[in-house]
């Protein structure tokens, strides 16, 4: 018999591919050097406070934060005065939840989002539970998406938001926003519609006037620009309200005080300005590089399980459990490659991933699930080495798993009466 | 978070992996086998131990986890190998944390190693009784 090997494998490097890897792309991504290069002159040369309204310094400030956010608002179908900045996408949710509550409360106090939302979006949430207002948290199909019917079947006459994302950072299911804005819309026009799009945007087709979204959250480093840097759009046409959350000297129409990093503004639209030419051709390449690394794994592994819509998906997304093997040791084998894991042990909290608990993943492929996320610049090269090494990887460490031994004699692991601890 | 060196040895060089179930020279009477942990949680450990004249003869493990568990099993093979009963009952896991510099987060592992270890022993005490 030839069984794999117990101790650590030999996988060779192919020429051209550079360890680490970075495949790592829904956390953040590498910022493009067209972006870099736009931005290097607004540290240097021009400086000057975008609200500085008496002096050259300023009036070049404030012309280059105008034209990014023309690029930003060209990517996502709206008006450049539609876009508020903000630091980032949780700053953003935060705003866009707590700014429609507050300002929309004396209307109702019931909000819709679901269990699969970023933590930003949840915990927001969770806090205005605790000053009174009612959320509905739906449970998504096991595929991860949601039906328009789960969202108006739940929307009462006292529901200012629904809160849905456009792509889930962990599994990459993309969900129907403009069918579920178009069912919102027509079982209620008052009730706002809220999408964060940080995953989506600039990698899938997104129109706000297609999704009839009333208020949308991005930002920069998920598609290539700098970190610090997001936004906030915010329909004008019917006006949408919201309360700011920060308070001073009346920047972003009153929505969002602070001094604006005129750099960060510059890096982010040219970031949008890519995304918006390139995204038809890069989703090809990253979708056929996804679907290399899939089939490269699965014609060699069995027992493997995508986690969420293989159809309804990012191009650059797989997320997959490997049965019988535990998250966190697979991360170890694969230490020369970004990418994360739902396993309990790779988190703070020591809880696997609500996300795929949602989906009804069970807890254990829960701890047995990877998550890869290629981006722009990753090669064919480097996803031949990572199916290599991960392949290898989980034939070693089912090695040694009794729970693969068991399967392997039949035994089903769901009948044995464990001790959780 | 940065892995000991001793947990990355252990990791990558497991020693003792395996089952006497598929050992033909060996009588299961003589083998106590403690499963322990859950599919659920993370964890599961199961470590083996062959006993001859009251020492702990041989010992062999798998375990599904993650890295600082399969180390933490590794090493208690080793340690256990020689050892009399009442000798490997005592094993805490606080050694198993000194030895393999375990961090807080982690400290389950050892405790689910320790507790291998005392499964495994009642098994072969049971066996022993009938």
């Amino acid at each position: 018999m030839c069984a794999a090997a117990t101790s650590k494998i030999e996988v060779t490097v192919p020429e051209g591919v550079k360890l680490p890897i970075f495949m790592d792309n829904h956390s953040t991504t590498a910022v493009d050097l067209r972006v870099v290069h736009a931005m290097l002159p607004f540290f240097t040369n021009h400086y000057g406070n975008a609200a500085s309204r008496n002096h050259v310094f300023g009036w070049t400030a404030e012309a280059a934060v105008e034209n990014a956010r023309g690029q930003i608002a060209a990517l996502l179908g709206g008006d450049a005065k539609e876009i508020v900045f903000t630091s980032g996408a949780t700053e953003a949710n935060n705003l866009a939840i707590k700014g429609v509550a507050s300002f929309y409360k004396k209307q109702g106090n019931h909000i819709i989002t679901v269990e699969t939302e970023h933590k930003s979006i949840l915990d927001t949430c969770k806090r205005l539970e605790r000053d009174g207002y009612e959320v509905t948290y739906l449970t998504p199909q096991k595929d991860g998406l949601v039906t328009p019917e789960m969202i108006t079947s739940v929307m009462t006459d006292k529901t200012i938001l629904v809160s849905i994302m456009l792509a889930n950072n962990e599994v990459g299911v993309v969900q129907d926003v403009n069918a579920i804005g178009a069912a919102i819309k027509a079982k209620n026009p008052k009730t706002l519609f809220h999408t964060d799009a940080v995953q989506g945007v600039g990698k899938v087709p997104f129109d706000v006037e297609k999704a009839k979204v009333d208020l949308v959250s991005v930002t920069a480093h998920k598609m290539y620009g700098p970190k610090g840097i997001g936004a906030l759009w915010v329909r004008r046409k019917p006006r949408v309200r919201i309360d700011p959350i920060i308070d001073g000297g009346g920047h972003e129409r009153g929505m969002r005080s602070g001094t604006l990093p005129v750099p960060m503004i510059v890096g982010f639209g040219k970031a949008a300005e890519i995304a918006k030419a390139e995204m038809a051709d890069e989703a090809v390449h990253l979708k056929a590089l996804r679907d290399r690394l899939y089939n490269g794994i699965t014609s060699k592994l069995t027992e493997t399980y995508v986690n969420g819509s293989m159809e309804h998906r990012l191009p650059g997304n797989l997320n997959i459990s490997f049965a019988f093997v535990e998250g966190e040791s697979l991360l170890m084998a694969l230490k020369d490659v970004a990418v994360s894991s739902g396993s309990a042990c790779t988190s703070a909290s020591l809880e696997p991933s609500y996300v795929l608990r949602a989906l009804g993943a069970g807890d254990d492929l829960a701890h047995s699930s990877i998550r890869f996320g290629i981006g722009r610049f990753n090669s064919e090269a480097e996803i031949d080495y990572v199916v290599d090494l991960v392949v290898k990887s989980v034939e070693r460490l089912r090695t040694l798993s009794p729970l693969w031994e068991m399967h392997q004699d039949g035994i089903d692991i769901s009948t044995i009466q464990w001790t959780p601890h | 978070m940065a892995y000991s060196d001793k947990v990355i040895d252990h990791y990558e060089n497991p020693r003792n992996v395996g089952t006497f179930k598929t050992e033909a020279d060996v009588d299961s009477s003589e083998v106590g086998m403690g499963l322990v942990g859950a599919p659920a949680c993370g964890d599961v450990m199961r470590l083996e131990i062959r006993v001859k004249d009251g020492l702990i003869a041989d010992a062999k493990f798998k375990t599904f986890g993650c890295g600082s568990a399969i180390a933490s099993s590794s090493l208690a093979t080793e340690m256990i190998k020689g050892m009399t009963l009442d000798q490997a009952a005592q094993i805490t896991n606080t050694t198993i944390v000194e030895e393999l510099n375990l961090p807080p987060v982690k400290i389950h592992c050892s405790v689910l190693a320790e507790d291998a270890i005392k499964a495994a022993i009642e098994d072969y005490k049971k066996k022993q009784a009938k």
